[in-house]
Protein backbone atom coordinates (compact mmCIF):
# COMPACT_ATOMS: atom_id res chain seq x y z
CA UNK A 1 0.00 0.00 0.00
CA UNK A 2 1.64 3.51 -0.90
CA UNK A 3 0.85 6.72 0.87
CA UNK A 4 -0.22 9.38 -0.81
CA UNK A 5 0.19 13.12 -0.09
CA UNK A 6 -3.12 13.73 1.56
CA UNK A 7 -2.19 10.32 3.66
CA UNK A 8 0.79 11.71 4.59
CA UNK A 9 -0.35 14.57 5.64
CA UNK A 10 -2.85 13.09 7.87
CA UNK A 11 -1.05 10.83 9.52
CA UNK A 12 1.57 13.69 10.50
CA UNK A 13 -0.51 16.01 11.28
CA UNK A 14 -2.25 13.60 13.72
CA UNK A 15 0.81 12.35 14.77
CA UNK A 16 2.17 15.93 15.91
CA UNK A 17 -0.88 17.28 17.02
CA UNK A 18 -1.66 14.17 19.39
CA UNK A 19 1.84 14.60 20.29
CA UNK A 20 2.09 17.91 21.68
CA UNK A 21 -1.09 17.28 23.26
CA UNK A 22 -0.11 14.80 24.77
CA UNK A 23 2.95 16.48 26.22
CA UNK A 24 0.97 18.59 27.89
CA UNK A 25 -1.12 16.66 29.57
CA UNK A 26 1.41 14.53 30.49
CA UNK A 27 2.94 17.40 32.53
CA UNK A 28 -0.11 17.83 34.40
CA UNK A 29 -0.61 13.75 35.40
CA UNK A 30 3.00 13.92 36.62
CA UNK A 31 2.33 17.05 38.09
CA UNK A 32 -0.37 14.84 40.53
CA UNK A 33 1.38 11.83 40.52
CA UNK A 34 4.62 13.45 42.22
CA UNK A 35 2.77 15.92 44.64
CA UNK A 36 -0.11 14.32 45.28
CA UNK A 37 -1.24 10.08 44.30
CA UNK A 38 0.08 8.33 41.90
CA UNK A 39 -2.98 6.29 41.89
CA UNK A 40 -5.67 8.90 41.51
CA UNK A 41 -3.68 10.77 38.66
CA UNK A 42 -3.93 7.19 36.68
CA UNK A 43 -7.46 6.64 37.53
CA UNK A 44 -8.12 10.21 36.39
CA UNK A 45 -6.28 9.61 33.27
CA UNK A 46 -7.88 6.39 32.42
CA UNK A 47 -11.32 8.06 32.81
CA UNK A 48 -10.63 10.61 30.80
CA UNK A 49 -9.59 7.97 28.24
CA UNK A 50 -12.51 6.01 28.21
CA UNK A 51 -14.36 9.48 27.96
CA UNK A 52 -12.26 10.21 25.05
CA UNK A 53 -12.94 7.07 23.41
CA UNK A 54 -17.10 7.08 23.56
CA UNK A 55 -16.62 10.67 22.13
CA UNK A 56 -14.43 9.50 19.50
CA UNK A 57 -16.57 6.22 18.44
CA UNK A 58 -19.83 8.82 18.64
CA UNK A 59 -18.35 11.81 16.63
CA UNK A 60 -16.84 9.25 14.35
CA UNK A 61 -20.43 7.29 13.55
CA UNK A 62 -21.96 10.44 13.11
CA UNK A 63 -19.49 12.38 10.64
CA UNK A 64 -19.01 9.14 8.54
CA UNK A 65 -22.73 8.21 7.79
CA UNK A 66 -25.21 11.27 8.18
CA UNK A 67 -23.73 13.96 6.00
CA UNK A 68 -22.90 14.36 2.23
CA UNK A 69 -19.31 14.45 1.24
CA UNK A 70 -18.92 18.29 0.05
CA UNK A 71 -21.31 19.19 3.40
CA UNK A 72 -18.97 17.55 5.12
CA UNK A 73 -15.60 19.00 3.75
CA UNK A 74 -17.17 22.29 4.39
CA UNK A 75 -17.96 21.86 8.02
CA UNK A 76 -15.03 19.89 8.63
CA UNK A 77 -12.66 22.44 6.72
CA UNK A 78 -13.90 25.80 8.23
CA UNK A 79 -13.51 23.87 11.68
CA UNK A 80 -10.14 22.99 10.54
CA UNK A 81 -9.67 26.19 9.18
CA UNK A 82 -10.42 28.22 12.68
CA UNK A 83 -8.52 25.58 14.63
CA UNK A 84 -5.10 26.05 12.08
CA UNK A 85 -5.39 29.35 12.00
CA UNK A 86 -5.11 29.69 15.62
CA UNK A 87 -2.21 27.26 15.95
CA UNK A 88 -0.67 29.25 13.29
CA UNK A 89 -1.06 32.64 14.59
CA UNK A 90 0.16 31.64 17.80
CA UNK A 91 3.05 30.01 16.34
CA UNK A 92 4.13 32.94 14.61
CA UNK A 93 3.72 35.54 17.29
CA UNK A 94 6.10 32.91 19.71
CA UNK A 95 8.72 32.73 16.62
CA UNK A 96 8.76 36.26 16.67
CA UNK A 97 9.05 36.88 20.23
CA UNK A 98 5.65 38.54 20.87
CA UNK A 99 4.12 35.93 22.92
CA UNK A 100 5.99 33.89 25.62
CA UNK A 101 7.05 30.05 24.83
CA UNK A 102 5.17 27.58 26.87
CA UNK A 103 7.56 26.28 29.24
CA UNK A 104 6.51 22.70 30.63
CA UNK A 105 8.97 22.74 33.53
CA UNK A 106 7.30 26.06 34.67
CA UNK A 107 3.92 24.34 34.15
CA UNK A 108 5.12 21.44 36.06
CA UNK A 109 5.81 23.78 39.25
CA UNK A 110 3.21 25.61 39.08
CA UNK A 111 0.59 22.67 38.95
CA UNK A 112 3.12 20.92 41.85
CA UNK A 113 2.34 24.43 43.99
CA UNK A 114 -1.29 24.21 43.76
CA UNK A 115 -1.22 20.77 43.92
CA UNK A 116 0.16 20.88 47.38
CA UNK A 117 -1.60 24.27 48.49
CA UNK A 118 -4.99 22.08 47.70
CA UNK A 119 -7.09 20.80 50.40
CA UNK A 120 -7.31 16.93 50.81
CA UNK A 121 -10.51 15.38 49.97
CA UNK A 122 -11.18 11.68 49.62
CA UNK A 123 -13.98 10.15 47.00
CA UNK A 124 -14.36 6.65 46.55
CA UNK A 125 -10.74 6.25 47.78
CA UNK A 126 -9.03 8.56 45.87
CA UNK A 127 -7.22 11.58 46.18
CA UNK A 128 -10.28 13.80 44.79
CA UNK A 129 -7.91 16.60 43.86
CA UNK A 130 -5.36 14.80 41.64
CA UNK A 131 -8.01 12.82 40.20
CA UNK A 132 -10.27 15.86 38.73
CA UNK A 133 -7.18 17.77 37.71
CA UNK A 134 -5.93 14.74 35.75
CA UNK A 135 -8.89 13.61 34.05
CA UNK A 136 -9.41 17.36 33.37
CA UNK A 137 -6.22 17.56 31.99
CA UNK A 138 -6.02 14.58 29.69
CA UNK A 139 -9.58 15.21 28.79
CA UNK A 140 -9.63 18.31 27.42
CA UNK A 141 -5.82 18.30 25.87
CA UNK A 142 -7.36 15.36 24.24
CA UNK A 143 -10.40 16.25 23.22
CA UNK A 144 -8.52 18.59 20.32
CA UNK A 145 -6.63 15.32 19.06
CA UNK A 146 -10.42 13.95 19.14
CA UNK A 147 -11.49 16.33 16.96
CA UNK A 148 -8.78 16.58 14.55
CA UNK A 149 -8.21 12.47 14.36
CA UNK A 150 -11.90 12.30 13.34
CA UNK A 151 -12.57 15.09 10.81
CA UNK A 152 -9.10 14.86 9.62
CA UNK A 153 -9.57 11.15 9.21
CA UNK A 154 -13.08 11.35 7.68
CA UNK A 155 -12.21 14.07 5.25
CA UNK A 156 -9.48 12.34 4.17
CA UNK A 157 -11.36 8.98 3.90
CA UNK A 158 -8.51 7.82 6.25
CA UNK A 159 -10.28 7.58 10.38
CA UNK A 160 -7.51 4.23 10.58
CA UNK A 161 -4.74 6.32 9.19
CA UNK A 162 -5.29 9.86 11.58
CA UNK A 163 -6.03 7.18 14.63
CA UNK A 164 -2.77 5.45 13.66
CA UNK A 165 -0.82 8.27 14.16
CA UNK A 166 -2.58 10.22 17.13
CA UNK A 167 -1.64 6.31 18.68
CA UNK A 168 1.34 6.32 17.66
CA UNK A 169 2.03 9.74 19.00
CA UNK A 170 0.33 8.54 22.01
CA UNK A 171 2.66 5.47 22.82
CA UNK A 172 6.07 7.52 22.22
CA UNK A 173 4.92 10.33 25.00
CA UNK A 174 3.97 7.60 27.22
CA UNK A 175 7.37 5.69 27.08
CA UNK A 176 9.86 8.72 27.08
CA UNK A 177 7.36 10.14 29.93
CA UNK A 178 7.77 6.77 31.65
CA UNK A 179 11.06 6.30 31.52
CA UNK A 180 12.50 10.50 31.83
CA UNK A 181 9.85 10.77 34.72
CA UNK A 182 9.95 14.43 34.09
CA UNK A 183 8.41 16.54 31.84
CA UNK A 184 8.81 17.12 28.54
CA UNK A 185 10.54 20.05 28.71
CA UNK A 186 13.14 19.67 25.62
CA UNK A 187 10.36 18.79 23.18
CA UNK A 188 10.03 21.52 20.32
CA UNK A 189 6.57 22.47 21.13
CA UNK A 190 6.24 26.00 19.65
CA UNK A 191 7.47 24.08 16.31
CA UNK A 192 5.52 21.26 15.97
CA UNK A 193 2.56 23.51 16.73
CA UNK A 194 3.41 25.76 14.56
CA UNK A 195 3.85 23.03 11.74
CA UNK A 196 0.82 21.36 12.92
CA UNK A 197 -0.77 25.00 12.49
CA UNK A 198 0.55 24.70 8.37
CA UNK A 199 -1.12 21.37 7.98
CA UNK A 200 -4.03 22.46 9.32
CA UNK A 201 -4.68 25.65 7.78
CA UNK A 202 -3.55 23.60 4.20
CA UNK A 203 -6.15 21.24 4.13
CA UNK A 204 -8.65 23.55 6.13
CA UNK A 205 -8.78 26.14 3.00
CA UNK A 206 -8.60 22.66 0.25
CA UNK A 207 -11.56 21.11 2.24
CA UNK A 208 -13.58 24.34 2.13
CA UNK A 209 -13.17 24.91 -1.30
CA UNK A 210 -14.25 21.46 -1.99
CA UNK A 211 -17.05 21.68 -0.27
CA UNK A 212 -18.28 25.16 -1.46
CA UNK A 213 -19.29 22.87 -4.27
CA UNK A 214 -22.49 21.95 -1.98
CA UNK A 215 -23.91 25.64 -3.12
CA UNK A 216 -23.21 25.10 -6.78
CA UNK A 217 -26.17 24.95 -9.25
CA UNK A 218 -24.89 20.91 -9.84
CA UNK A 219 -23.83 20.04 -6.23
CA UNK A 220 -21.04 17.92 -5.21
CA UNK A 221 -17.58 19.08 -4.86
CA UNK A 222 -15.58 22.09 -5.91
CA UNK A 223 -12.05 20.79 -7.88
CA UNK A 224 -8.80 22.53 -6.98
CA UNK A 225 -6.94 22.96 -10.03
CA UNK A 226 -3.69 20.20 -10.24
CA UNK A 227 -6.52 18.58 -8.07
CA UNK A 228 -4.08 16.73 -4.97
CA UNK A 229 -1.23 18.77 -6.46
CA UNK A 230 -2.81 21.79 -4.96
CA UNK A 231 -1.74 20.89 -1.64
CA UNK A 232 1.84 21.32 -1.79
CA UNK A 233 1.50 24.19 -3.39
CA UNK A 234 -0.82 25.30 -0.58
CA UNK A 235 1.19 24.27 1.85
CA UNK A 236 4.47 26.22 0.25
CA UNK A 237 1.99 29.25 0.35
CA UNK A 238 1.36 28.92 3.91
CA UNK A 239 4.89 28.28 4.60
CA UNK A 240 6.06 31.32 2.79
CA UNK A 241 3.31 34.08 4.20
CA UNK A 242 4.25 32.87 7.72
CA UNK A 243 7.78 32.75 7.26
CA UNK A 244 7.49 36.49 5.70
CA UNK A 245 5.64 37.61 8.71
CA UNK A 246 7.87 36.11 11.28
CA UNK A 247 11.18 37.74 9.71
CA UNK A 248 9.24 41.23 9.50
CA UNK A 249 7.88 40.93 12.97
CA UNK A 250 11.45 40.28 14.59
CA UNK A 251 12.95 43.41 12.51
CA UNK A 252 10.00 45.94 13.21
CA UNK A 253 9.07 44.64 17.02
CA UNK A 254 10.90 44.14 19.64
CA UNK A 255 10.62 40.55 21.42
CA UNK A 256 8.59 40.28 24.49
CA UNK A 257 9.98 39.26 27.79
CA UNK A 258 7.32 37.61 30.50
CA UNK B 1 -29.46 24.53 35.08
CA UNK B 2 -28.82 27.54 33.64
CA UNK B 3 -25.12 28.14 34.68
CA UNK B 4 -24.72 24.27 34.07
CA UNK B 5 -25.95 25.61 29.88
CA UNK B 6 -24.36 28.68 30.03
CA UNK B 7 -20.08 26.59 31.18
CA UNK B 8 -21.54 24.02 28.67
CA UNK B 9 -21.68 26.87 25.95
CA UNK B 10 -18.62 29.15 27.14
CA UNK B 11 -16.50 25.45 26.88
CA UNK B 12 -17.58 24.99 23.60
CA UNK B 13 -17.39 28.67 22.39
CA UNK B 14 -13.93 28.58 23.83
CA UNK B 15 -12.92 25.46 21.86
CA UNK B 16 -13.56 26.27 18.51
CA UNK B 17 -13.54 29.88 18.70
CA UNK B 18 -10.28 30.33 20.70
CA UNK B 19 -8.70 33.19 22.11
CA UNK B 20 -9.22 35.01 18.98
CA UNK B 21 -12.89 35.63 17.92
CA UNK B 22 -11.94 37.50 15.19
CA UNK B 23 -10.56 34.66 13.05
CA UNK B 24 -13.52 32.48 13.35
CA UNK B 25 -15.39 35.42 12.72
CA UNK B 26 -13.51 35.99 9.26
CA UNK B 27 -13.26 32.65 8.24
CA UNK B 28 -16.82 32.23 8.81
CA UNK B 29 -17.85 35.23 6.88
CA UNK B 30 -15.42 34.22 4.13
CA UNK B 31 -16.93 31.40 3.53
CA UNK B 32 -20.22 32.55 3.58
CA UNK B 33 -18.98 35.34 0.80
CA UNK B 34 -17.05 32.74 -1.27
CA UNK B 35 -20.57 30.12 -1.25
CA UNK B 36 -22.84 33.21 -2.29
CA UNK B 37 -20.34 33.66 -5.14
CA UNK B 38 -20.56 29.86 -6.03
CA UNK B 39 -24.15 29.16 -6.01
CA UNK B 40 -24.42 32.15 -8.47
CA UNK B 41 -21.86 31.05 -10.73
CA UNK B 42 -20.31 34.15 -11.69
CA UNK B 43 -16.53 32.88 -11.64
CA UNK B 44 -14.75 29.79 -12.41
CA UNK B 45 -14.10 27.09 -9.81
CA UNK B 46 -10.29 28.10 -10.22
CA UNK B 47 -10.47 31.16 -9.47
CA UNK B 48 -13.04 30.81 -6.45
CA UNK B 49 -10.18 28.35 -5.03
CA UNK B 50 -7.24 31.09 -5.64
CA UNK B 51 -9.55 33.65 -3.88
CA UNK B 52 -10.63 31.82 -0.85
CA UNK B 53 -6.88 30.91 -0.21
CA UNK B 54 -5.51 34.47 -0.70
CA UNK B 55 -8.53 35.93 1.39
CA UNK B 56 -7.73 33.43 4.37
CA UNK B 57 -3.75 34.17 4.27
CA UNK B 58 -4.60 38.08 4.35
CA UNK B 59 -6.95 37.65 7.27
CA UNK B 60 -4.49 35.64 9.34
CA UNK B 61 -1.50 37.97 8.21
CA UNK B 62 -4.19 40.96 9.06
CA UNK B 63 -5.18 39.45 12.95
CA UNK B 64 -1.56 38.64 13.45
CA UNK B 65 -0.01 42.52 12.70
CA UNK B 66 -2.92 43.57 14.86
CA UNK B 67 -1.96 41.11 17.65
CA UNK B 68 1.43 42.86 17.30
CA UNK B 69 0.53 46.66 17.46
CA UNK B 70 -1.30 46.01 20.42
CA UNK B 71 1.79 43.97 21.86
CA UNK B 72 3.44 45.66 24.88
CA UNK B 73 7.00 47.52 23.21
Amino acid sequence: MSLTASDLGVVTASFLASGVELVEALTIVLAMGVARSWRAALWGTAAAVVALTVITVALGTVVGTSVSRSALQLVVGTLLLIFGLQWLRKAILRSAGLKALHDEDATFAEEQAAARAAGHELRYGLDWYAFVISFKGVFLEGLEVVFIVVTFGASAHSIPLAAGGAAAAGVVVLVVGAVVHRPLAAVPENTLKYVVGLLLSTFGVFWVVEGLGTFAPGGGSLGWPGGDLALPVLLATWLGASQLAIGTLRRTRPPVTT
Amino acid sequence: MIRAVRTFAAFWFDFVVGDDWRIAAGVVGLVAAAAVIVHLAVVRAGIVAAGVALAVVVLVLAAIVSDARRAPR
